[in-house]
């Protein structure tokens, strides 16, 4: 394994016609690495992550994955293509699951990877079998996304993600819609994961969770990185009022 | 003279080819006008520039004049210029046409209510814009608003006797043959509305059976 960041960025700054939103985002996540991402609401967690993979452009500065540059200029068509091929090697997990309610469960972790030309359904079918076992649904397989409760819904969501075996994967608040019983068994998942050294950001509002999970956190405030490091130093001793304030706020909340 | 449906006997070969080619006008302008009409939907809400100019006079002619005028144009009209369309393609061709420009309308409605993160849940895997849409967004699309569509195709389904006026040997032109023939209108016509309403049950029944199809993921 490289020492190579597998995700870095560099002075990234992204408005909303004239709003700022982030301010100049640097950050290296190394491969096998596990990022929180936590601050206040509004900081610029979810726009800092969905630039990753470009479903939000950026204002400027520059992204790498894998080494290669994310936001390249390039003409409309040549950056789709770009940007095709550079999403199957990320996988984006959801507040709100956005599963293909047409489609069952299974029918949801296989479009991808066939319809790309990455499996032959066969393949794809026993590879999507395999990964609902991973995360417990193995009798679910052919529920539609409306029998299922909150925390199936995001583990079919997450072995879609991972159908595509991606090297990377962004989590983006995957609990908050659950009702609390249901986070544990997506949380579970995520842990799993992290055990087999897969590379991920995870934005959370969960702090227990993220110093559980994480080998590196990063809290924003604003559209800036104030503060970062491994979970035991960032939640026991935070160096700037901001983070203090806002560990104080979420704890005693 | 009072009435007697005895004259019918004798006609149900003139009435069934008659249904026949009903259905064949209706089924094929169906096909053709939910195509259309989702590509249009599609082309319009992607702001392609080079479909806009097409697609806008295509509305402005078939949403702006009525069906009657559209068969003849493009039976009739079109031979000048060289198309010389037989009476039955002529047929599906405006109804196709004329249905499309509604029906995109509604798909766009239809396109436009699927949630946002549907698209990109579909473009984080890797999906172009086109498979996001075609495998993610348009078949849902269209479930939501399969009812409204069904009242087209019901309503299509009715129109198409106006493609009598070129020729079509189809129900309303079959009738009016064996009326000719017999001088009953009253039977005849009566016969013709029967089956219309029969054909129109059945489609009916083919949307509703859609409708379940979806009420599945819901
Ligand atoms: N598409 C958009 N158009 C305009 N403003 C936006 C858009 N998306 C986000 N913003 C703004 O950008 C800022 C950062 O939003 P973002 O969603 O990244 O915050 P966040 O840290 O993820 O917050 P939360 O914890 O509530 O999810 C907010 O002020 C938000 O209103
Ligand atoms: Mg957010």
């Amino acid at each position: 394994m490289s020492n190579d960041p597998i995700i870095r960025i560099k002075d990234l700054h992204k408005s909303f016609g004239p709003v700022e939103v982030l301010k100049g985002i640097d950050m290296d996540v190394a491969p096998g690495q596990i990022v929180a991402l936590i601050g206040p609401s509004g900081s610029g967690k979810s726009t800092l992550l969905r630039t990753i993979n470009q479903l939000e452009d950026v204002t400027s500065g520059e992204i790498f994955f894998d080494g290669a540059l994310v936001n390249r200029d390039l003409p409309h068509r040549q950056r789709e293509k770009h940007l095709n091929r550079l999403r199957q090697d990320i996988g984006m997990v959801f507040q709100h699951f956005n599963l293909f309610p047409h489609l069952t469960a299974i029918e949801n972790v296989t479009m991808a990877p066939v319809l790309l030309g990455r499996q032959t359904k066969t393949q794809a079918l026993a590879e999507a079998r395999a990964l609902l076992e991973k995360v417990g649904l193995s009798d679910r397989a052919d529920y539609y996304p409306s029998r299922l409760s909150g925390g199936q819904k995001q583990r079919v969501a997450i072995a879609r993600a991972l159908a595509m075996n991606p090297k990377a994967m962004l989590f983006d608040e995957v609990t908050s819609a659950l009702d609390p019983e249901l986070v544990g068994e997506v949380n579970k998942v995520m842990k799993q994961l992290a055990q087999e050294h897969m590379t991920m950001i995870i934005v959370t509002h969960e702090l227990r969770f993220a110093s559980d999970v994480a080998d590196h956190v990063v809290f924003m405030a604003d559209g800036v990185v104030v503060e970062e490091g491994p979970p035991d130093a960032l939640f026991r001793a935070p160096q700037h009022e901001r983070t203090k304030a806002f560990l104080q706020q979420v704890f005693e909340g | 003279m009072g009435l007697d449906f005895s004259i019918l006997a004798g006609y149900e070969g003139v009435l069934v080819q008659g249904a026949i080619w009903t259905v064949g006008l209706t089924v094929a302008s169906i096909v053709l006008s939910l195509v259309i009409g989702t590509l249009m939907a599609v082309f319009r809400l992607s702001g392609m520039r080079i479909v806009r100019w097409p697609v806008s006079f295509v509305i402005w002619l078939f949403m702006g004049t009525p069906l009657l005028l559209q068969l003849y144009l493009i039976y009739f009209g079109l031979v000048q210029i060289g198309l010389d369309l037989n009476a039955f393609t002529a047929g599906v061709i405006a109804l196709s046409l004329h249905f499309a420009v509604y029906d995109a309308d509604i798909i766009r409605a239809g396109i436009v209510a699927v949630d946002k993160g549907q698209y990109e849940a579909a473009r984080s895997l890797g999906l172009s814009h086109a498979q996001a849409m075609r495998k993610s967004i348009v078949p849902q699309a269209l479930y939501n608003v399969a009812p409204a569509l069904g009242n087209m195709m019901i309503a299509l389904l009715k129109e198409s006797s106006l493609v009598s006026v070129i020729g079509v040997m189809e129900l309303t032109l079959s009738a009016q043959r064996a009326i000719s023939d017999t001088f009953r209108p009253f039977e005849f016509y009566l016969a013709a509305a029967v089956i219309y309403y029969v054909l129109n049950l059945v489609l009916e029944q083919a949307v509703k059976a859609v409708e379940r199809r979806s009420a599945k993921y819901r």
